[in-house]
C-alpha cells in the first residue's frame, strides 16, 4: 500500500533532517502535528502566527489550519508523473536562485528564470570527463585559407628574383581598386584570398598570362574562374578523341557485312543520316583560345575545363540553367545537353567572353603580316597584338560614346565556332565510304550551307544590337563628383554581370554574375521536333485499306457473275461438245 | 541592412560582385542618419540599388515602434537627397505586373502599356487615353513585391508583444550553425500567410511570440534559395533565386543579419526551367 510520505515516520530516515524539506522540531502524529516554534530557515517562519495567517478567518480553528497547511504542502510535494520534479522543490529551487542572484525586475523575468532552473536540471555541473571540442567544418576551411598565405619551402632568393621579373600574375588587387569605384567587385578579403590562389595556380601549370576572369554564382557552391594562355608548346595532346572516330569505322565495316548475309529478308532500311558533327575548334584558337581553371573556393585545387565544342555551344543557347557548384553534376535539360555541368559551364563562358570582352579603342591592332589577304578569306584575323603607340582617350568620351570601345574576342556565329567551317567538305575517308553508299541507295543531294559571316575582330560597340530598346551597354563615370579621377564603368545589359573599365592606360574586363543571358522575354523551351519518318513508305509495307461492306458486297456479286458466266460458258462448250459429239 | 552596420554588412554581402562604391558609402552613414531625424524613424534599413538602363536607384527603409507596420520608403539618384514614396495600393501592384523589362532609371518616366482584361479595357474607355504608369509607381509596387516575396529575417530576432505589436528581441544571441544552414530557421518578414493552415500538431510546437511569421520551407518552388557559407564558414549567405539579386546574410552566434537587394528589379520567371 502506498504509503504517502510523511515527515519523520519514514523508519528510512533518521532523526536529522537529511533532505531540504525542513523538519518540525517536534515530533507529531500523522496529520495531527501542530506547528510548532519555526526556525528562521523554514519557509512557515513569520508566517503563520496564530490569529494573523491568510486563511484565519476562514479556518480559525489552529487544529484544521494546521491540517490545512500539511494538506497544501503534501500537495506541493507531490512529484510529477513527467518530469520526476515537485512543485515544492522547483519553488525552492527558485527562490534560492533568486535570492542568490538579485537580477533587477525579477518579477518581470520569473518566468525565464523558472525555466533556467529546470533546464539545470538536465546540466551536469562537475563531470569527469571533459567535453570533446567541436571541429567544425569552418575550422578546416580556415586551415585551407591560411595555408594560401603560407610561403612554400625551399624558395631560394633566385626565384623571388625571377617572380619579380615578369610574371604572369595579374595584378588582382589593382583591378578590384578600380572595379569598386564603381561599386563592384567582392570584398578585399576575398579579392586577396583570390590573388594568391592565382599565384599558386600559376606555380604549378606552365602559364603564359593569366587574368581573372570572374565569379560565377551557383546554388550550393560558387565557381572562381581563371582564364590562361598556356606556353607555346606545353599543351598536353588530348588522344581520347582519337581513338573515336576509329572505332566508329570499324562499326560500320562490321555492319556492312551483316547487310550481305541478309539480303534476302531485311526490314526496311533508315534513310536517316544524322546532321554532320561540327568538329570543335583547335586548342589556341577561336573559341577554345584560352584554357579556363575554376575552383570552388580561393584555397580549394583549380580544375581545368575541358575545351568547348559547337555542339555545346549551340545547345547552350536553347537551355537556361542554374549551376549547382559541382563540375560533375549532369545537366538535365531539354535539348539534351552533351555534357555535365562542367562543359556547360565551359561553353557559357565562351559565350560570356565572346559576347563582352572588350577594350578600348587603339589598345590592340591588328599585326602586320605578309599574306593578310589569304587570311581575310577565311573568315577574319585572329590575331591581335598591343599597339605601343596607343594614345587612351579622356575618361569623358570613353562614356559618351560607345564606339570608343571594341570586342577583342571573336563573336561566336550560329554554327558554335569562331571561323565558319563547312561540314559538308569531305576528308579522303569519307569518300571512300560515300561510294560504297551510293551502291546501295541514291543520296540526297546535300543542301548547300550558307557561309556564316560574324562581326570581324576588333568592332566597336556602337554596332551592338540592343534588346527592344533597351542598348547593349551602360556606359557611366565612377564618380560625377571628381571627374578628374573617374574611372569610365561599362556594365552590358545583355550579359548582366559583364563589367569593364578603363581610366588612362588601365583596363580590364569582370564578371560576377549567374551566368545566363538576359531576355525580358520569358524563357521558352525548345518544343519537341516533329516526329520522324521511320521507313520509306512504299507498297509492300504500306497497310491497304480494308474492302467495306458494300464493295464486298459487289465483289462477291462480281464473283459469283464471273462464276455463273463461266458456267454458262461450260454448258455452252458442254452442249458444242455433245452436239459436235452428235 | 541597418544603417547602423552598414560597413559590415556591405563586407559579408559583396560574395555577388555587386556592392557599392566608396563615393556611396562614405555618404550613406550620414544621408541615413539625417533621414531618421528629419522622419522621425526608429529605424533605418539601407534596402538596396536597383539598377536601371541609364541610371540607379538607392532605397531606403524607415521603421516606426511596431516593426511590422508598413514601412515607410524613400528613394535616392545619388545616395545625398532622399525622396518618399508613395504608399503601395493593390492597382499599382497589379499594373506593375504587367510592366516587363528595365527599369529606366529616371523617375518620371511613363510605361505605356497595352490592356488584355476586358474589366480594364472598360476602364480605358471611360479615361479615353492609354493608361501610362509611372516608374516611380513601377518602384513602389516592385519593392513592395520584393519585401512580400523575399525579405527574411531569421526566427527569434523579433518577438510579437501580447498587445501585438513587434518588436526585436533583445535576448537574440543568433543562430547556431547547424540551425543557420535550415531553412526553417529564416521567416518572411511580413504578413503570415501559411500560419494558419498549420496543424493543430504543429502549432503546439510554436513558441506563439516569436513563431509569428511564414517560414521560408514551404516556399513555392522548393529550391528558390540558395545557402551557402562564405569566408570559410564564418557566413551564412541566402539568396534569392526568384528575384536575383537580393542577398541575405547571418553570422551564426551573432546578432548580426540582414539583407539587401543589389539588381535590377525584374522577377525570375523562368525559375522553374532553371533548377
Amino acid at each position: 500500500m502506498y504509503q504517502p510520505h510523511t515527515l519523520g515516520l519514514d523508519p528510512y530516515q533518521s532523526l536529522e533532517p537529511k533532505s531540504a524539506y525542513p523538519r518540525y522540531l517536534e515530533e507529531q502524529e500523522p496529520y495531527e502535528r501542530g506547528h510548532g516554534p519555526y526556525q528562521p530557515h523554514e519557509p512557515g517562519y513569520g508566517l503563520y502566527q496564530p490569529g494573523y495567517g491568510p486563511y484565519d478567518d476562514q479556518i480559525p480553528d489552529p487544529k484544521s489550519q494546521t491540517l490545512a497547511i500539511e494538506n497544501a504542502k503534501a500537495y506541493l510535494l507531490k512529484s510529477s508523473t513527467t518530469s520526476g520534479l515537485n512543485l515544492y522543490d522547483h519553488l525552492a529551487n527558485m527562490l534560492t536562485k533568486i535570492l542568490d542572484e538579485q537580477p533587477t525586475n525579477a518579477v518581470d523575468i520569473i518566468e525565464n528564470i523558472s525555466k533556467d532552473v529546470k533546464w539545470a536540471q538536465f546540466r551536469k555541473k562537475m563531470d569527469t570527463l571533459r567535453d570533446e571540442h567541436e571541429i567544425l567544418p569552418t575550422f578546416e576551411a580556415a586551415e585551407k585559407r591560411k595555408a594560401l598565405f603560407l610561403k612554400p619551402n625551399g624558395e631560394g632568393d633566385e626565384e623571388l628574383e625571377e617572380e619579380i621579373g615578369e610574371s604572369p600574375l595579374p595584378n588582382v588587387m589593382e583591378t578590384a581598386f578600380y572595379f569598386e569605384q564603381a561599386g563592384i567587385g567582392l570584398s578585399k578579403d576575398e579579392s586577396y584570398h583570390i590573388f594568391l590562389a592565382l599565384k599558386k595556380l600559376i606555380s604549378v601549370q606552365p602559364v603564359q598570362t593569366c587574368r581573372f576572369w570572374g565569379k560565377i554564382l551557383g546554388l550550393e557552391m560558387n565557381y572562381i574562374i581563371a582564364e590562361v594562355q598556356y606556353l607555346e608548346g606545353e599543351e598536353e595532346e588530348e588522344t581520347e578523341e582519337e581513338e573515336v572516330p576509329e572505332e566508329r569505322e570499324k562499326e560500320v565495316d562490321e555492319d556492312e557485312e551483316e547487310e550481305e548475309k541478309e539480303k534476302e529478308y531485311e526490314p526496311p532500311v533508315s534513310t536517316y543520316k544524322p546532321p554532320p558533327v561540327i568538329p570543335k575548334e583547335e586548342n589556341g584558337t577561336g573559341a577554345n583560345k584560352y584554357v579556363y581553371f575554376v575552383c570552388n573556393e580561393p584555397g580549394k585545387p583549380w580544375v581545368k575545363l575541358p575545351p568547348v565544342t559547337p555542339a555545346q555551344i549551340v545547345c547552350a543557347r536553347k537551355i537556361k540553367k542554374f549551376f549547382t557548384g559541382r563540375l560533375d553534376a549532369p545537366v538535365v535539360s531539354f535539348p539534351p545537353f552533351p555534357g555535365n555541368e562542367a562543359n556547360y559551364l565551359r561553353a557559357q563562358i565562351a559565350r560570356i567572353s565572346a559576347g563582352t570582352q572588350i577594350s578600348p579603342i587603339g589598345f590592340y591592332q591588328f599585326a602586320e603580316e605578309e599574306g593578310d589577304e589569304e587570311e581575310e578569306m577565311e573568315g577574319g584575323r585572329d590575331t591581335y597584338e598591343e599597339n605601343p603607340d596607343f594614345q587612351p582617350l579622356s575618361v569623358a568620351e570613353m562614356v559618351d560614346s560607345l564606339s570608343a570601345w571594341v570586342h577583342n574576342v571573336q563573336s561566336i556565329l550560329k554554327q558554335g565556332r569562331c571561323v565558319w567551317l563547312n561540314p559538308l567538305q569531305k576528308s579522303e575517308e569519307e569518300e571512300e565510304n560515300e561510294e560504297e553508299e551510293k551502291e546501295e541507295a541514291p543520296e540526297e543531294l546535300p543542301q548547300e550551307l550558307q557561309q556564316e559571316i560574324g562581326p570581324p575582330l576588333l568592332t566597336p560597340l556602337s554596332e551592338d544590337e540592343g534588346i527592344q530598346n533597351i542598348p547593349a551597354w551602360t556606359a557611366q563615370p565612377s564618380t560625377n563628383l571628381i571627374p578628374q579621377y573617374a574611372v569610365a564603368v561599362l556594365q552590358s545589359n545583355r550579359w548582366p554581370g559583364a563589367y569593364a573599365f578603363a581610366s588612362g592606360k588601365r583596363f580590364d574586363n569582370i564578371y560576377f554574375g549567374w551566368g545566363h543571358k538576359y531576355s525580358p522575354e520569358n524563357h521558352i523551351p525548345t518544343l519537341p521536333p516533329p516526329a520522324q519518318a521511320e521507313y520509306p513508305s512504299g507498297p509492300e509495307i504500306t497497310e491497304t485499306r480494308d474492302p467495306t461492306v458494300q464493295e464486298e458486297l459487289a465483289f462477291k456479286a462480281a464473283k459469283e457473275e464471273a462464276l455463273a458466266a463461266a458456267e454458262e460458258e461450260e454448258e455452252e462448250e458442254g452442249a458444242e461438245d455433245e452436239e459436235d459429239d452428235d | 541592412m541597418e544603417a547602423s552596420s552598414l560597413p559590415v554588412a556591405l563586407e559579408l554581402v559583396s560574395g555577388g560582385g555587386v556592392g557599392l562604391s566608396p563615393e556611396k558609402r562614405a555618404v550613406l552613414w550620414s544621408s541615413l542618419l539625417l533621414l531618421q531625424r528629419d522622419y522621425r524613424f526608429e529605424r533605418v534599413w539601407f534596402w538596396g540599388c536597383i539598377q536601371g538602363v541609364r541610371g540607379a536607384y538607392y532605397i531606403a527603409e524607415g521603421l516606426g515602434p511596431d516593426r511590422a507596420a508598413p514601412r515607410s520608403r524613400l528613394y535616392s539618384l545619388n545616395c545625398v537627397e532622399w525622396s518618399l514614396l508613395p504608399p503601395v495600393t493593390k492597382e499599382m501592384i497589379m499594373q506593375a505586373g504587367q510592366l516587363k523589362g528595365r527599369f529606366q532609371g529616371d523617375p518620371s518616366f511613363e510605361y505605356e502599356y497595352t490592356e488584355r482584361n476586358a474589366e480594364d479595357a472598360e476602364g480605358l474607355l471611360e479615361d479615353g487615353k492609354e493608361p501610362m504608369i509611372k516608374e516611380e509607381a513601377r518602384l513602389v509596387a516592385t519593392i513592395e513585391q520584393i519585401d512580400r516575396a523575399v525579405g527574411i529575417v531569421p526566427r527569434g530576432a523579433f518577438v510579437k508583444t501580447p498587445l501585438g505589436s513587434v518588436s526585436e528581441n533583445r535576448n537574440f544571441e543568433g543562430l547556431s550553425l547547424t540551425e543557420a544552414k535550415k531553412l526553417s530557421s529564416y521567416f518572411h518578414f511580413t504578413e503570415p500567410v501559411n500560419l494558419k493552415n498549420k496543424t493543430l500538431l504543429e502549432k503546439a510546437d510554436l513558441d506563439p511570440s516569436t513563431d509569428f511569421l511564414d517560414s521560408l520551407e514551404h516556399d513555392i518552388p522548393q529550391g528558390s534559395w540558395t545557402v551557402q557559407q562564405e569566408k570559410g564558414g564564418a557566413v551564412v549567405v541566402l539568396r534569392s533565386l526568384l528575384w536575383l539579386g537580393l542577398t541575405f546574410y547571418h553570422v551564426p552566434m551573432t546578432k548580426q543579419y540582414g539583407y539587401v537587394y543589389f539588381g535590377t528589379g525584374e522577377k525570375n520567371l523562368d525559375l522553374p526551367f532553371m533548377l
